[in-house]
């Protein structure tokens, strides 16, 4: 911590500076802490997506064609693998999060394993939805 | 050390923001909720992924199911509301601005809802 210069005049002079985040190395942690906030946000989007989704299968096969036409695009395609991503995510880091409040992982080397964790399975629980659909193993409600 | 709250605002435990822990209480449980939910949900929308809309139709027209996609877009809703206004507390620091967004939020929230209840209820009588 850098101490402000004694200059007269200074109000806060001698007073220790508040840690500025710009100066650290970015630990795993502070990543994670992030992606909860950023995929806390895409989802509250995403989540309008769903709505429509409800809507154009109500309004039966022109609702649905209209809206796998938009959907099942690359760009379409691209969005709905950014919410798996976020979702799974968000569901392991907000797991965390709850373990947090109830007093479990706050230990320093295992809350890094784990926020290495976190990122890795989230991504693998995206891929994996994205990998069962196209090798045909979704849709099996129908 | 004294103490910037009033003696009876002190035992009633609400604070400077004059609701206490309920926000923060009210995002865990919802939370928590969302754990099953959402693996629910899961399960539903791959389970319907490349189908077609009669398959949809019908799944969604079960009352369990109704109740269980109503429950999961109303508790995701919640909680989404409960942390956008954390999320604009943190960032947005004019009285209009924070104000405007909040309602903002709470507006789109409750469109998305009755809307997403609505097309369940047109899908249950379908
Ligand atoms: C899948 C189950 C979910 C769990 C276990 C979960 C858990 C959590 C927890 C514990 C927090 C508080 C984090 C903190 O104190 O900083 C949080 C924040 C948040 N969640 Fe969720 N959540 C889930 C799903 C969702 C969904 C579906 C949405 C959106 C529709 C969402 C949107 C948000 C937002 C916007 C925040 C605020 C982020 C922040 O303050 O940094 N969550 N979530």
């Amino acid at each position: 911590m850098a101490d402000t210069p004694q200059t007269p005049g200074n109000p806060a002079a001698g007073r220790p500076l508040s840690p500025h985040m710009t100066i650290y190395r970015w630990p795993a942690t502070m990543m994670t802490s992030i992606t909860h906030r950023i995929t806390g946000v895409g989802l509250s989007l995403g989540i309008l997506i769903l709505a429509w989704w409800l809507i154009a299968i109500s309004n039966g096969p022109d609702g649905w064609n209209a809206f796998h036409a938009v959907m099942n695009t690359p760009p379409g395609l691209l969005v709905l693998f950014g919410i798996a991503w976020a979702l799974g995510y968000h569901l392991l880091s907000g797991l965390r999060h709850l373990a947090w409040d109830l007093g479990y992982g706050f230990d320093k080397k295992l809350s890094e394993r784990n926020s290495v964790l976190i990122f890795g399975l989230s991504f693998l629980v995206a891929a994996g939805i994205f990998v069962l659909v196209w090798t045909g193993h979704a849709g099996y409600l129908q | 050390m004294s103490s910037a709250q009033s003696p009876l605002r002190r035992t009633r435990n609400l604070g400077a923001s004059h609701s206490g822990t309920g926000h923060f209480w009210r995002e865990r449980i919802t939370a928590a909720a969302l754990v099953p939910l959402s693996l629910w949900f899961l399960y539903a929308v791959l389970g319907l992924a490349g189908t077609n809309v009669v398959t949809a139709l019908r799944f969604l027209a079960l009352p369990w199911n109704a109740l269980l996609m109503a429950a999961f877009v109303l508790t995701a809703l919640y909680h989404a509301a409960l942390g956008l206004q954390v999320v604009i507390d943190d960032y947005v620091h004019t009285a209009g601005s924070k104000i405007l967004l909040f309602l903002l939020v709470r507006i789109s929230v409750i469109a998305a809802g009755s809307v997403s209840l609505f097309a369940l209820l047109r899908i249950a009588a379908f």
